[in-house]
This record gives structure tokens, sequence and C-alpha cells, in this order.
């Protein structure tokens, strides 16, 4: 049965959390928990999510959770799979819901260690672009040009200079059985990917674009507007990795335009033309190769 | 109304705060409605029960178990995604106080 606001059930699994009003980090794990159920384990390493569902005894996951040390997100679920099939439960879900920071750089190591070993385990990074819960640091999933507190614009320089992390790709040059990119602008198809890990026999990775009103400095009521211009201007993607194959969702036929989806966000309000066209052209490559290479 | 409810342990009562590493999953101590500056209300007349704002609310405040949407105004932030998303403008956001 597809899954949509029809289908998905009404009761909360995450429910009473102190994130900012508008947070897509806390959209991302209350839709997960619709999809993957109460029988589900969840880790949690530091980020916004644990801090704002954890607060003792304040406890907004009505499923199971816990914490895990910063990078060792993939080796906890190892754990917890290995102990939940011993006491017999293997139709608990494990899962972990890992911020940009914690996938990218620092968690990046046990993660691949979990798809090597093909852990029934469910890895969803939830990307804000930035390590927000400690005032907003650039990751390496941090678009160039972003205005962070430890990536400032002046006029030399103007916000962050590396291009994001191509971490989908990296995990699926593990060979995984299951990879996806998401928005949560475009819920049903997060929805479908999140189904599918679900149904996935060993490891699966969710990378889901999810805006911070706080650290992109944004109204809190456009959070689902950003996260869909994200895809229609080309600057977010989604896509699969299955068998070994890439497969685009959306490929649109025209881009929306890049400037108009920055001049909403303050992180980005220092840009000048050539900014523009510095990420307009890095798009333009990264489509071009997707477009090459992964459609038939 | 189908949503948790705030249920902070009561003096003599049964639920002791928990010591050591764990504690029960999904007790709320606390209410999140101080965050909110603007109230979403609901025009049922208006609303066409497409459960887009259901769908997208980060919170989950609003309950869709009953004939019509009801929003839990004990945990709703005010955040007004889901007025922004509803496609006949079936939700108004007030100045709380204004309401
Ligand atoms: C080993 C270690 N280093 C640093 C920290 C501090 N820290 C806590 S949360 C956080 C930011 C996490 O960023 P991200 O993973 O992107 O999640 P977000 O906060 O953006 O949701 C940092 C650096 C920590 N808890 N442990
Ligand atoms: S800082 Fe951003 S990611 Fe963290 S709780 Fe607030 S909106 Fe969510
Ligand atoms: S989005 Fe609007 S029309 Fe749809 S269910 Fe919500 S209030 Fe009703
Ligand atoms: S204002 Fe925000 S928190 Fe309140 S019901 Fe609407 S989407 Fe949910
Ligand atoms: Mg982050």
């Amino acid at each position: 049965m597809a899954m949509n606001a029809k289908t998905i059930p009404n009761e909360e699994m995450f429910y009473g959390h102190k994130a900012c009003g508008g947070c897509g980090g806390s959209l991302t794990v209350r839709l997960a928990m619709k999809v993957l159920g109460k029988k589900s384990i969840g880790v949690y390493p530091p980020n916004c999510m644990s801090t704002v569902g954890f607060i003792y005894p304040h406890m907004c996951y009505f499923g199971n959770a816990t914490t895990a040390p910063f990078a060792a997100s993939g080796a906890v679920m190892s754990g917890l799979r290995a102990g939940a099939d011993a006491l017999g439960h293997e139709d608990w879900h494990v899962y972990c819901m890992a911020g940009d920071g914690g996938t990218a750089d620092i968690g990046i190591q046990a993660l691949s260690g979990a798809i090597d070993r093909n852990d029934r385990v469910i890895y969803i990074c939830y990307d804000n672009e930035a390590y927000m819960n400690t005032g907003i640091q650039k990751s390496g999933l941090t678009p160039t040009g972003t205005r962070t507190t430890n990536t400032p614009a002046g006029s030399n320089i103007h916000g962050a200079i590396q291009p994001k992390k191509r971490i989908f790709e990296i995990v699926a040059a593990h060979g995984i059985p299951y990879a996806a990119t998401a928005s949560v602008g475009y819920p049903e198809d997060y929805l479908r990917k999140l189904e599918k890990a679900a149904a996935c026999p060993g490891t699966s990775f969710i990378h889901v674009l999810a805006p911070c009103p706080t650290g992109w400095q944004a109204p809190s009521e456009i959070t689902i507007e950003l996260a869909k211009e994200a895809v229609d201007t080309g600057m977010w993607f989604l896509a699969e990795y299955e068998n070994g194959q890439y497969h685009l969702n959306k490929n649109p036929k025209e881009f929306a335009s890049i400037e108009a989806y920055l001049k909403k966000q303050g992180r980005f309000s220092h840009m000048v033309q050539a900014d523009f066209d510095e990420l307009a052209a890095q798009r333009d490559e990264q489509w071009g190769r997707m477009r090459a290479e992964w459609c038939d | 109304m189908n949503r948790p409810k705030m249920n902070p342990p009561q003096a003599g009562g049964k639920m002791k705060l928990p010591v050591g590493p764990n504690a029960p999953g999904g007790y709320l101590m606390d209410v999140s409605s101080g965050m909110r500056v603007f109230r979403p209300v609901i025009d049922q007349e208006k609303c066409v029960h497409c459960l887009r704002c259901f769908l997208v609310c980060p919170d989950g405040t609003i309950d869709k178990s009953g004939e019509q949407l009801e929003i839990d105004y004990d945990y709703c932030k005010g955040c007004g995604i889901c007025a922004h998303e509803c496609k006949v403008k079936a939700i108004e956001m007030i100045m709380e106080g204004d309401a």
C-alpha cells in the first residue's frame, strides 16, 4: 500500500519535542517513525534531534531510542541489530537519525563499517547543511558560499569555499543494497523510500534535505517550500541506487531560478552575481554527469 | 483530540523520576505552546480534507482521526507551515491574544 497522508498512521511517535518551529529535521524524524513504527530502535548521535528529543525526564520518542557517541552511529546500530535479533525481535527496525555533520564528517567511518558488514540497519541522514546544534558551523555538506559562524562572509571570501561532499555517491560506491536521496519538500517520495529501506534485507541509507529556519535564516513557514525549490532548482536531486544501478527520480527539463531560492535565505544574503554563477556552474556539472551516467 | 498529553509526576503519585541512564519513552513534562506567537485556525467550511497540513506539520499537532481536523494547541508552535502549504487557504494565522 502506498504511503501517503491518508494511509500513514495518525498516531505520533515523536511528540512534544523542543525543535525550533518549522524544523525540517523534526519532520524527517516524525515521518520516519510513521513508516518504521513503534517497533523500532532509534540511534541519535549528538545533533539537534537528540537534543530536542531527550530532555530528561521529558522524553519525546515514543519508541525505543538511544543516544550514541558522535562517531559511532553505524557501530551502535550494528550492536542493537545483533541484540534485537538475539532476543527474537527480527521484526524490529534499527535506524539512526544522523545530521550532515554526523554523517559526512564525524560518523563516516562507522557508517562505512556498517555498510561493509551489510547489517540490516537503516541509516537516515537529515541534512540541514551545517552543524546546527552547536550554533551553525560548516560541515562537509554545507554548500559553497554559505555563511556560517566559522565561514563568515567578508569582502575577500564569500562564505564556505568547498562544495558539498557527494556522500550519496560515496555510500553507493560501497555497493550498498539500497541508497536514496530525498527532501522534506517531496514527502510522498520520502515515505516511499522509507518503505523500501524498511523492506531491505541489508544496510540501507537515505539522505534527506531538511531545511533549518534558524541556521538558514529563513521564515519558519517556508521550510517545505525551500526543500521543494532546492530540488526544482537542481541544487538538490532525488535519486536511488539499487542493484548496482543509479536512477534519477526527477529530471527537470528546466531548472527554477537558483537566485530566487538563495535570496529567500539569510545565509546567502551576502552573495553577488559571481556567487550565483558559481553555484549554477556546480549544479550544471553535477547534472551533466548524473544525466550522462544515471539515465538509460 | 487524539494526541499525547502532558503528564508530569505528581507529588506522592506513581511515577518516580527515573534514576540512571534510562527513562521511559513518550513521557511529557511540559507543553510547547509558549513558543507560539501566531495561532493557526482552520476554517472547517473551506477545508477540503486533503491532509497536506497533517502530512507536513513538523510537530504532528494536527489530528486527523476525527471528522474534522483538530489542532493540539498544547504542542503547536505556530510555525505557519500548515497555513502556507494549504492550497485552498483554509488556515489563518492569528496573533495570540487577538484570537
Ligand atoms: C565527539 C564530539 N564532537 C563534538 C560534539 C559537539 N556537537 C554536538 S551536536 C554537534 C553538531 C551536529 O551537527 P549535525 O550532525 O549536522 O546535526 P545538527 O546539529 O545540524 O542537527 C556538535 C559538533 C560532540 N557532542 N561530540
Ligand atoms: S536549529 Fe535548525 S535543525 Fe536545530 S532544531 Fe532548530 S530548526 Fe531544527
Ligand atoms: S491543507 Fe487545508 S484543505 Fe488540506 S486538510 Fe489542511 S486545512 Fe484542509
Ligand atoms: S503552525 Fe506549525 S506546528 Fe502548528 S499546526 Fe501548523 S504546521 Fe503544525
Ligand atoms: Mg546539521
